[in-house]
């Protein structure tokens, strides 16, 4: 049996089983804030019985397993083409196992061949560092939060938005007011300041890597976050945009440097679903420990 | 919470409100994107989908065959219904459906529909894939699976007990419209 395989599959396994510590205590808190009695608490009640019993039973926590992306750190010298290989194989094979779901069509035919693979399916972000080590993380992006996703080209005049953090912050509480519930709020956003259109997008993913009780090293950006979520939580969304206090969940900002033509404020949304995982492998690719 | 069996009576419908809470039971069946574009270009169901009376739920299930070979779903959340919004008032009059399944909301022409042909937009729980697939007891029956892929056939389900909210109701009331309201008036008092 191949090892690295092996180690690919129990980590999709596991990310599409199992909601991330970290996430995890953000809900459970969520439901204490909700009024009693209310459809948002009944709401975060079938969440959190459905995150024990997709753990219990191994099965997805949503049925969109979403975009299979993995990004990869790995020493110079990797074999990045027999990963790739691999990391193809064990996504096959993940589904035929049910741990995703046949989630990936051709864009013109419209067909689906039930195995997750294709041009873009999945995704792999390889980086390379001066370390041996090499970890491998895992989104599993559902579509109906990617789908409530939007990037702003500032200023904004609609929104008085201009090229500055106050801008930046009025762009995103809009983009929480227009995706409402329909990204299975509550959400967690992952946002990118500047970077062009794709980087920008690109960026904003990576934010959802980070774990939602960390800090950000930049003190405005940290200020900005909590701002973002302490706002967003007073507008009266709430669990699947059914009225109630959580909106949100969590707030993470980056940064990319841009062209002093173009100011992107790109956001990535994440519903409750938020399946993240990541291992550090050994050398023969076996599972040395999980990263969340 | 208020229980639902199909087939569901128009009375019972428009007794419903927006905020309810109800529970499902008797049979539903999945459509989503390529079922509604099907229907609206004029595509026909095969006969066993009978509609009438009954629920249709935007769901694309992840269902595998068992060593037995019988098919058995292991997730079955709801997709976002907002897609089917320039279909789903056409598919509401045409096949007599009493409550739509989904998640997210849906727009005005569809709240026109439940009004005036007596019907209402149910919201599950987003993402809640393993709990509402508890609730489906058995997987009756398969339609359109060569044209559409797994996810996006026709799906019949006997459900128990399914919980939803009612959050577009028969009367012209949608839970979405308010809390959009009341979300963008809050909104600007922090911009
Ligand atoms: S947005 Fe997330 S929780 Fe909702 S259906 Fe999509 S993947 Fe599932």
């Amino acid at each position: 049996m191949n090892v690295l395989q092996d180690s690919l599959l129990e980590l999709i396994r596991r990310t599409s089983a199992e909601i991330p510590d970290d996430v995890h205590r953000a809900i459970t808190r969520s439901l204490e804030e909700e009024k009693k009695g209310t459809i948002a608490e009944s709401a975060i009640k079938i969440i959190e019985q459905n995150i024990a019993l997709a753990k219990s039973k191994s099965q997805p926590i949503c049925q969109d397993t979403g975009s299979v992306i993995f990004y990869v750190e790995c020493p110079v010298g990797f074999d990045q083409i027999t990963f790739e290989e691999t990391a193809r194989e064990a996504v096959k094979l993940a589904t035929k196992k049910g741990f995703l779901r046949q989630n990936s069509v051709d864009s013109i035919t419209g067909k689906n061949d039930g195995t997750n693979l294709g041009p873009g399916a999945p995704t792999i972000h390889f980086h390379q560092h001066r370390s041996s080590d090499i970890s491998v993380r895992l989104i599993l992006k559902g579509g109906g939060c990617e789908n409530v996703g939007a990037q702003y080209s500032l200023p904004n005049e609609k929104l008085k938005a201009n090229r500055d953090l106050d801008g930046c912050r009025k762009v995103i509480l809009d983009a929480v007011l227009q995706a409402q519930g329909k990204g299975c709020g509550p959400g967690i956003l992952g946002i990118c300041i500047g970077g062009d259109r794709a980087t920008g997008y690109e960026a904003s993913k990576q934010q959802l890597l980070r774990k939602l009780d960390d800090t950000n090293p930049n003190p405005e950006l940290d200020k900005l976050e909590k701002d973002i979520v302490e706002t967003a939580n007073k507008l009266g969304i709430g669990p699947m945009g059914f009225g109630g206090k959580t909106t949100l969940l969590g707030t993470k900002i980056g940064v990319l440097n841009r062209v002093p033509a173009s100011y992107f404020v790109s956001v990535s949304y994440m519903c409750w679903a938020y399946r993240r995982q990541g291992v550090n492998l050994d050398a023969s690719g076996k599972i040395q420990s999980w990263l969340y | 919470m208020i229980s639902l069996t199909t087939p569901i009576s128009e009375a019972a419908i428009r007794a419903l409100k927006v905020g309810d809470e109800v529970s499902i039971s008797g049979t539903v069946f999945t459509g989503r994107d390529a079922v509604h574009k099907y229907l609206h270009e004029g595509g026909k169901l095969p006969p066993e989908v009978n509609l009438k009376d009954g629920i249709l739920y935007h769901c694309g299930p992840v269902v595998i065959k068992d060593e037995q070979g019988q098919w058995k779903c292991v997730a079955a959340g709801p997709t976002t219904s907002i897609r089917e919004e320039p279909y789903q008032w056409q598919v509401i009059r045409d096949f007599g459906i009493r409550g739509v399944i989904g998640k997210g909301g849906m727009g005005d022409k569809t709240l026109a529909a439940c009004k005036e042909y007596g019907s209402v937009y149910l919201h599950a729980i987003g993402g809640a894939a393993q709990v509402l697939a508890e609730c489906i007891k058995r997987v009756k029956n398969v339609y359109m699976m060569n044209e559409f892929g797994a996810p996006e056939a026709i799906w019949e389900f006997e459900v128990e007990n399914f919980p939803a909210v009612v959050t577009i109701d028969s009367h012209g009331n949608s839970l979405h419209k308010e809390v959009l309201a009341t979300s963008q008036a809050e909104l600007a008092k922090y911009v």
